[in-house]
């Protein structure tokens, strides 16, 4: 998911006793397992969150465009040029059935994609890094989708039907994204030194970028347990992150490539890796926007809107058009 | 000289050849640069569809054309270790994007001429042609379908987008009437039954054009000019830059294994 400190606007969570019979009902269907659909009664909060936690992930697979396109017009092959194109178009798919999923629960995607511009609403952090070298795209979709999948695969079992059926066609795909980056790796691991230093430059690059996307530890996440009980969040930001770890280290020793932590170490106790934290502070300051692309990332975004403009008014206007002359050969 | 069959000498058919998959190559490459900056997310998924599928019909062309030369070139050969003057597009393909309404309408103005001069290519005399053709003529006819109809919304849309759509057509028309000049390879190639001449689809490609700009209410440039040199490899200066950004990884690692 690309989705990192959606705020719930309970800081506690009731217990049933505390909710009035229609909260009470709704949350009983949630852990009876129940899908709960647009129509349906649901609490305020709930609906907010949503929104947020979908526009959030919808806008990350739109911003995340930017830095897999700066690589579209230099892929070194056409085979490799044509499936970053076959990938970045899924990544636009993706941000539509959000967008859509999103609209189901009363908010327009205009609506969404102008907070987004005005800074109201957050993409994830990592696509505030650049891609510098042919590798990175490898990382992003090794480190990077890897992660989303990660935290997407549990949100297919979500409580809100239409964010669940669209993470089972999402998780379809980005697994398919996450071979062609650990492929991109494969090559450039095997490759001449050049590349071999790109790809180990990249990892070194997108380690802790890739684990600050689960955001911050469980102590520090505040709205975690209540987006937890509504299943709109299956498991803790940790418990995903040391997954994510336990599954990629073997990765990166296949590769030869040098995950950058010397504290990095097999613990037999706990069946998984001790690991160093992210520097935090590095992530609260690119979500303040003062990671090193956020300012382009959004100029480019708004760039696209505003010189877009034309076009969607002419389409409009079009139908408009269209519409009255049908109307007045009836 | 080593005949393909009998019927026409290889140096023909590859030059023919590289008409056919570089045109794609670089309209396709154009293309691509709107990822992620379109007006519409709807539109961001289109044109990575259609880059795709022009990429795609391209690599059909070039690797076909590098089995004709007899070389060891291959696709990524042909494309990435050529300079400017050995590339055979039409110099429509590499004019720059502009604004959308400028893509859309070199788009639509291409998109056109493909629709059918692959459907005549499916009955050309080389199987292998016939093949290509008819899997990317299928592509041409959605890409058509898309191009036009969103020519005639933005040309009968608002004022701003009329007029910037008149204005595409104005910049870009000059840059049509090479698609129909033709030479003796395609002389050649229609000798041996394995191509139709361009000048021959004019006709076609007229009717779908004053069809669809009449229904945008645009109005065709009168101007017969038309800009020659895509076919012969002088091409506008945009092409060197295109391809110094294509190229890079191929140029500057060379022999390396991606």
């Amino acid at each position: 998911m690309y989705a990192q400190m959606v705020k719930t606007d309970s800081s506690k969570v009731r217990d049933l006793s505390e909710m009035t019979d229609e909260e009470r009902a709704f949350q009983e269907r949630i852990d009876r397992g129940e899908k709960i659909e647009p129509t349906d009664w649901m609490p305020d909060g709930y609906r907010k969150t949503l929104i947020r936690q979908i526009g959030q992930h919808a806008h990350s697979e739109i911003v995340g465009q930017l830095p897999e396109g700066n690589w579209i017009t230099r892929a070194p092959t056409l085979e490799r040029k044509a499936i970053l194109l076959a990938k970045v178009q899924d990544e636009a798919g993706h941000g539509l059935y959000l967008y859509c999923a999103a609209e189901t629960l009363g908010v327009s995607r205009d609506e969404l994609i102008e907070l987004l511009h005005a800074g109201k609403m957050k993409y994830s952090s990592i696509f505030n890094y650049p891609t510098l070298t042919w590798a990175d795209i490898g990382a992003v979709g090794w480190l990077v989708d890897g992660a989303a999948i990660m935290n997407q695969v549990p949100l297919q079992r979500t409580s809100f039907g239409p964010y669940s059926r669209a993470m089972v066609r999402i998780c379809k795909e980005e697994s398919f994204h996450q071979r062609q980056g650990f492929d991109i790796m494969m090559k450039m691991a095997n490759g001449n030194s050049a590349q071999r230093h790109m790809a180990q430059d990249a990892l070194n690059r997108f380690w802790y970028p890739s684990l600050m996307m689960f955001g911050p530890s469980d102590k520090e996440s505040v709205h975690s347990a209540q987006s937890m009980a509504w299943k709109i969040k299956i498991n803790t930001n940790d418990e995903l992150r040391q997954k994510f770890v336990d599954q990629t280290v073997p990765q990166a020793e296949y590769l030869g490539l040098t995950v950058p932590d010397e504290n990095l170490e097999w613990n037999e106790d706990k069946g998984g890796y001790d690991f160093s934290e992210p520097d935090w502070t590095e992530f609260f300051e690119v979500l303040k926007g003062n990671g090193p692309c956020n300012r382009e990332r959004m100029e480019a975004r708004v760039k696209a809107w505003d010189d877009g403009a034309w076009v969607r008014d002419g389409l409009m206007a079009h139908a408009e058009k269209r519409h009255a002359s049908r109307t007045a050969a009836e | 000289m080593a005949m393909s069959g009998d019927i026409i000498a290889n140096d023909i058919l590859f030059e023919w050849l590289l008409r056919r998959g570089d045109t794609p190559l670089i309209l396709g490459h154009r293309v691509s640069e709107w990822c992620g900056h379109s007006p519409v997310l709807e539109e961001d998924i289109a044109l990575a569809n259609v880059a795709l599928d022009l990429i795609g019909q391209s690599r059909l062309w070039l690797t076909y054309a590098g089995e004709v030369e007899g070389k060891g070139r291959g696709e990524n050969e042909l494309a990435f270790l050529r300079d400017a003057w050995d590339f055979r597009n039409f110099l429509l393909a590499e004019q720059t994007n502009g604004d959308f309404g400028k893509t859309l309408m070199r788009q639509f103005l291409i998109d056109a001429y493909q629709v059918p001069f692959l459907a005549a290519l499916e009955s050309s005399g080389n199987e292998r042609i016939s093949e290509i053709a008819a899997k990317a003529g299928k592509e041409a006819v959605y890409h058509l379908d898309r191009s036009a109809d969103l020519v005639i919304r933005l040309g009968d849309g608002t004022p701003e987008s009329h007029k910037r759509m008149q204005t595409a057509l104005d910049m870009l028309w000059a840059y049509t009437g090479e698609m129909f000049a033709g030479d003796a390879v395609d002389e050649a190639m229609f000798d041996a039954s394995l191509a139709p001449k361009p000048e021959n689809l004019r006709p076609q490609w007229q009717k779908t054009v004053d069809m669809v700009l009449d229904q945008a209410t645009l109005k065709i440039p009168q101007s017969d000019f038309a800009h020659q040199g895509g076919l012969s490899g002088r091409h506008s200066e945009h092409l060197g830059h295109l391809l110094a950004d294509m190229q890079f990884l191929q140029r500057a690692y060379p022999g390396a294994t991606w």
